[in-house]
């Protein structure tokens, strides 16, 4: 394999929905024969723990988001909630959850793969999974949190991964 | 007529393209697949997936929403 079919994905966000476009573009990129390397700092760690149950979607600055019935008649599934809801009920505990099964329900009916599905698709075609060693620390996770085959380095190991190919992104 | 036949209907992006991905590795050289998809998305993307793979897209057909692609393992 040539070097310029490497690519590099910097993914920085850890929110349920922000899980999806790295996982996404980086299977698909192997698929198509790229050599694909994920870089996880700050909250796109989130993505790579065992246990994704705490990835949540965030309902609160988040105004394009919409905000559709996963479920009902027709009519009401077509009307978006998003700007009709104020954003301090938002606050209101369990908003997230709730916002969360919504968004899984919906993506459930339209044949969406879970996370989980795209991260192991992506680890049996060998895309490899680099964890920011100074953010883990920082952040207080312990290696074991995460799951296996992911690499611990830093800064410097991202600029030897993209040093050649065309797609680098950051997410 | 295939060799093999993929049904990724229901599914939705990237699915249909990891699926064949799977399905064709599995295959030899110059062996065919049909890939059946739901997803209007996939006319482009196997179209694409099969340019940057050197694959080869025999034929695509569409039946009342009903995708089908044949595609020649290189």
């Amino acid at each position: 394999m040539s070097d310029d079919n490497k690519m590099t994905i910097i993914a920085t966000k850890g929110t349920f929905d922000w899980a999806f476009p790295p996982f996404i573009i980086a299977s698909t990129g192997v698929a198509m024969d790229k050599e694909v390397t994920i870089f996880f700092t700050f909250y796109g760690l989130n993505l790579l723990l065992k246990d994704t149950s705490k990835l949540k979607v965030s309902p609160i600055g988040n105004p394009s988001m919409p905000m559709k019935m996963p479920f009902g008649p027709k009519w009401l599934q077509k009307i978006d909630f998003g700007p009709k809801i104020p954003n301090v009920l938002w606050n209101i505990p369990g908003a997230e959850s709730l916002v969360t099964w919504m968004m899984k329900k919906t993506m459930a009916k339209h044949g969406v793969a879970k996370i989980e599905e795209l991260r192991s698709m992506c680890q049996e075609f060998d895309v490899k999974f680099i964890a920011c060693e100074m953010t883990v620390e920082l952040f207080g996770f312990d290696k074991s949190d995460f799951i296996d085959g992911v690499e611990f380095a830093g800064a410097a190991m991202y600029f030897d991964e993209a040093s050649t190919g065309y797609h680098h992104l950051y997410m | 007529m295939a060799d093999e036949t993929l049904d990724a209907s229901g599914l939705n992006c990237p699915l249909p393209i990891l699926k064949t991905k799977k399905a064709l590795s599995k295959m030899d050289a110059g062996k065919i697949l049909d890939v059946i998809s739901t997803d209007a998305g996939s006319v482009k993307d196997i179209e694409a997936f099969c340019n940057q793979t050197g694959n080869k897209l025999i034929s695509t057909t569409e039946d009342g929403g009903k995708y089908v692609f044949t595609i020649e393992k290189v």
